[in-house]
C-alpha cells in the first residue's frame, strides 16, 4: 500500500464485556473492506473514525493530522449509515445542501453545486422531491450525492445499501466506487457479504476476538481465511 | 484523557443550565418557605384540620374515582354505539377545562336552583348543597373521574384480543371473564390510577375556595391563601406552605413504588371490540354510560346556554382581562416549551439523569407554595401589584413543565436515535440544528404540550389570587363576578374562558401536526 492516510495508533476501546484494540494504517485512496463476525466491532471501528466514540486508549490520524478530539461533524470524514442517511422531512435539494452549510443559506453557485451533483448521480430535477417519494435505490443516490459534494478524505459506510436487492446493490458500488475515485476519499466498508468485498474493496480488515487487523489483500484472505473468518463465513 | 466527544455537548450544557436555574427557583422558593416558616409550633388546631381534610378529601376523591371509573370504563370498552369515540375524546376535555368554569357549570346543575334540586323539591325530599365538602368531592370527580376512566379503558384495551376469544372458546361466562382477565388488569391498573387522582387532589386550591371553606372543607392550599391573604400573616403561611411540600414529598415517595400512569395521552382507537354479555348487562351499561356522558356534559351546556347568549353584553373589563390572559398564557407557554425542550434535548442524550429530577421538582412544589416564596424573596424589592402577573405567568410555566417532558422526552430520545449521529456527522449545531432537525421533527409533541401549557395558563386561578390585583386575568374576573351574583355576566365570561382555553389548546396542537 502506499502513503498512511489512516492511521489507528495504539488504539483500544473496552465497554463492558466488550474490547476492541486496533494498531493499523490504511493508505491513500485505498477502498477497504471491514469484515468479521457479528458482534466483533466492525461498526465500532467506523465509530472510532466517525467520532462517535472516544477510544480509551491511543490516536486516530487523518493525513497526519490528530482528529481523537474532533467532534463528528468536524472530522476530515463522510459517513453512510445502514438507514436513516436522510431527514425524511426535507426535500433531497436540502439533504444534499447540508453537505455544504449545515445552516442551509446557499448562495446561487452553491445551489448549482447541489443540482449539478443530483444530476451526477441520476436523480436531475428530483430536487424539490421529499424521500419519501423516492425509492430505496433513488434514496441511496441522494446520499452519495451528499458524499460527492462533502468530498471528504475518508469516507465510512456502515452496510449501507444492506436493505437493497443484489442487482440495485451493485448498481450502488457502481456509483459508490466512481464517487470514490472522483474525490479521491480513502473508503472503509463493513460488510457482511464477501462478494462484496471482492468486487469493491482490494484491501479487507478482518475484525476478530477482540482485533482489527492491518489490511490484508482481499482475494487470498477469503480464499484461505484464518480459523475465525471461516466459522463466519462457513 | 482529552476528548471532545467526552466534554458536554451544547446540547448538555443547555439542559445542565436550564436544570440548575430550575433547580434554584424552585428550592431557592421552598427554602425561602421554610426559613420564613421558623417551624411549625405557630400552625394551631383550625391548621391542622385542614391538613386532615386535605388528606381526607384526596382519598376519597381517589377512590370514588377510581371505584366510579370501572363500570364506566368496562362499558366504553365492550359497547360499540355511535358517538362512541367522541365521547373518548371527550373525556380528556376536563384536563384542560378552567376549574373555574366547570364550578360555575356544577353549581348551574348542582346548586340551589339548580336542576338535581328542583327535582328534589318537587319529589318532597330534602335539598343537597354543593357548598362544603362534599361540593369539594363533587368537583374532584367531574375532573378526575374522567381521566380514571381513560386510564381503566387503557388497561382493557391493553388485554389481548386473542385472551377474549380464548375465553369464549372456553365458555367463560361474565363472571369467569371477570376473574381471570378484568380483575387482574384491574389490580395491575387500579393503583396508579388512584394515585394519579390522590395526587392533583393534594394541592387542590380553587375547588376549595369556591366550594369549600369553613372549618370542614380548608385545604392547605386554601389555608395557605387565607393566612396570606386576610390574616396577612406570612409566617403562619410559610408554616402551612412547609406541611404542603412536606405532603407533596410524601405523596411523591409513594409514587416511586407505584407507576403514576400519564392519562392525557392521543385518542383511545378500540382496535377490538371483546364479546360483551346480553340482556340486563346491555342495559345496565348503557345507563351506566349515559350517567357518566350526563355528568361531564350537564354541567357544560348548562354553563353555555345561559353564558353564550349575554357574551355581546360583557363590559369591556372581561375583555380587556382575556386579552391580558392570552398573552400571559402564550408567555407561560413558551416559557414552558423553551424549558422543556432544553432539557428534553439534553435528557436524550442520555448522561444526565439528574436533569430529569429537575425537570419533575415543580411536583414537589404547589402553586400557593412558589408564590408565597417568591413574595417573601422580592417583596423587598417589588410591590405585590407588580409581582401578580409575572409570578402568575412563571409560576404556570413551571407547573406545565411535568407535562411538557413526559411529551417531549420520549420523542427527543427516539429523535435522537434516529438522526443524532446523522446530524453530528454534518455538523448540523446550534439553530441551524433547532431548525432544521428539531423543531420539524419535534412538532407535534412541541404543539401538544404547548396547547396543554397555555390551557393549563389561562385558565388557572391560584396564584393570581394571593396578589390584590387591578388588573385580573379572565378566571379571577369571573371568580370576581361570581362573588358579586352577576351570574349572566359570570356565565359568559365562563363560555369565553373555556372557549379560549379549548382554542389555544387546538391552535397549539393543530399547529404541531400540520407542521
Amino acid at each position: 500500500m502506499g502513503a498512511a492516510l489512516l492511521e489507528f495508533d495504539g488504539i483500544h476501546v473496552t465497554r463492558g464485556s466488550f474490547a476492541l484494540s486496533a494498531d493499523l494504517t490504511i493508505s491513500k485512496g485505498a477502498r477497504v473492506a471491514v469484515i468479521g463476525p457479528s458482534g466483533s466491532g466492525k461498526s465500532t471501528l467506523l465509530s472510532l473514525v466517525g467520532g462517535f466514540l472516544a477510544p480509551d486508549q491511543g490516536r486516530i490520524r487523518v493525513n497526519g493530522q490528530d482528529i481523537t478530539a474532533l467532534p463528528p461533524g468536524q472530522r476530515p470524514v463522510s459517513m453512510l449509515f445502514q438507514d436513516q442517511n436522510l431527514f425524511p422531512h426535507l426535500t433531497v435539494a436540502q439533504n444534499v445542501g447540508l453537505g455544504l452549510r449545515p445552516d442551509l443559506r446557499l448562495s446561487e453557485a452553491q445551489r448549482a453545486r447541489v443540482a449539478q451533483v443530483l444530476a451526477e448521480v441520476g436523480l436531475e430535477g428530483m430536487g424539490s422531491r421529499r424521500p419519501a417519494n423516492l425509492s430505496g435505490g433513488q434514496q441511496g443516490r441522494v446520499a452519495l450525492a451528499r458524499v460527492l459534494l462533502r468530498a471528504r478524505p475518508v469516507l465510512l459506510l456502515d452496510e449501507p445499501f444492506a436493505a437493497l436487492g443484489p442487482a440495485l446493490k451493485g448498481e450502488m458500488l457502481a456509483l459508490l466506487a466512481r464517487i470514490a475515485d472522483r474525490t479521491d476519499a480513502t473508503v472503509l466498508m463493513v460488510t457482511h457479504d464477501p462478494d462484496d468485498a471482492r468486487s469493491f474493496a482490494p484491501w479487507t480488515i478482518l475484525v476478530d476476538d477482540g482485533v482489527a487487523h492491518p489490511p490484508a489483500p482481499t482475494g487470498p484472505l477469503l480464499d484461505n481465511p484464518p480459523p475465525g473468518l471461516r466459522a463466519y463465513l462457513g | 484523557m482529552a476528548s471532545g466527544i467526552l466534554a458536554l455537548t451544547r446540547a448538555e450544557a443547555g439542559g445542565a443550565l436550564a436544570a440548575t436555574a430550575l433547580a434554584a427557583l424552585i428550592l431557592g422558593t421552598l427554602g425561602a418557605v421554610a426559613w420564613a416558616a421558623q417551624g411549625l409550633a405557630g400552625l394551631g388546631p383550625w391548621d391542622w384540620r385542614a391538613v386532615w381534610f386535605t388528606l381526607w378529601q384526596a382519598a376519597l376523591s381517589a377512590t370514588l374515582s377510581a371505584l366510579l371509573a370501572v363500570p364506566v370504563a368496562r362499558a366504553l370498552a365492550r359497547r360499540p354505539f355511535p358517538g362512541r369515540s367522541a365521547l373518548v375524546t371527550l373525556l380528556g376535555a376536563p384536563f384542560i377545562l378552567p376549574v373555574i368554569v366547570a364550578i360555575m357549570g356544577l353549581v348551574a346543575v348542582f346548586g340551589r336552583n339548580g336542576a338535581i334540586n328542583e327535582a328534589l323539591r318537587l319529589a318532597g325530599l330534602p335539598e343537597v348543597s354543593i357548598y362544603g365538602w362534599q361540593g369539594v368531592i363533587l368537583a374532584h370527580l367531574f375532573f378526575n373521574l374522567p381521566l380514571s376512566v381513560r386510564l381503566v379503558l387503557q388497561g382493557w384495551q391493553a388485554i389481548p384480543a386473542e385472551r377474549f376469544r380464548l375465553a369464549a372458546s372456553l365458555g367463560f361466562g361474565p363472571r369467569d371473564v371477570a376473574r381471570h382477565l378484568e380483575r387482574p388488569m384491574l389490580r395491575a391498573v387500579l393503583p396508579g390510577v388512584w394515585l394519579a387522582v390522590f395526587l392533583v387532589c393534594l394541592t387542590s386550591f380553587t375547588v376549595a375556595l369556591a366550594l369549600g371553606g369553613g372549618p370542614r372543607a380548608t385545604t392547605v392550599e386554601l389555608a395557605i391563601y387565607q393566612a396570606f391573604r386576610f390574616d396577612f400573616d406570612l409566617g403562619r403561611a410559610a408554616s402551612l406552605g412547609l406541611v404542603q411540600i412536606g405532603i407533596c414529598v410524601a405523596a411523591m415517595a409513594l409514587a416511586r413504588w407505584i407507576a403514576v400512569p400519564a392519562g392525557f395521552g392521543a385518542g383511545l382507537d378500540a382496535d377490538h371490540v371483546p364479546e360483551a354479555p346480553e340482556g340486563w348487562h346491555r342495559i345496565s351499561d348503557m345507563t351506566v354510560i349515559t350517567m357518566a356522558a350526563g355528568f361531564l356534559i350537564c354541567p357544560m351546556t348548562a354553563v353555555i346556554a345561559r353564558g353564550l347568549p349575554q357574551i355581546p353584553d360583557l363590559p369591556p373589563e372581561v375583555w380587556q382581562a382575556a386579552a391580558r390572559s392570552v398573552i400571559m398564557a402564550l408567555v407561560s407557554a413558551l416559557l414552558a416549551l423553551a424549558f422543556s425542550l432544553t432539557l428534553a434535548l439534553a435528557l436524550a442524550r442520555g448522561r444526565m439523569r439528574w436533569v430529569e429530577t429537575a425537570g419533575m421538582l415543580p411536583l414537589i412544589a404547589s402553586p400557593l407554595v412558589l408564590g408565597t416564596g417568591l413574595f417573601i424573596l422580592l417583596r423587598g424589592w417589588f410591590l405585590p401589584q407588580a409581582l401578580a402577573l409575572p409570578v402568575t405567568v412563571a409560576i404556570n410555566a413551571v407547573m406545565a413543565l411535568p407535562f411538557g417532558l413526559r411529551a417531549l422526552i420520549p420523542a427527543a430520545r427516539t429523535l435522537h436515535e434516529d438522526y443524532g449521529r446523522l446530524a453530528d456527522s454534518l455538523d448540523l449545531r446550534g439553530l441551524a440544528r433547532l431548525r432544521y432537525l428539531i423543531l420539524p421533527r419535534l412538532a407535534r409533541p412541541l404543539g401538544f404540550a404547548g396547547g396543554l401549557a397555555a390551557a393549563l395558563a389561562m385558565g388557572d386561578l391560584g396564584v393570581i389570587t394571593l396578589f390584590a390585583s387591578d388588573r385580573p386575568t379572565l378566571p379571577l374576573q369571573l371568580f370576581q363576578l361570581m362573588n358579586s351574583y352577576r351570574m349572566d355576566d359570570a356565565s359568559a365570561c365562563a363560555v369565553l374562558l373555556m372557549a379560549i382555553s379549548f382554542g389555544l389548546f387546538w391552535i397549539f396542537d393543530r399547529g404541531g401536526r400540520l407542521a
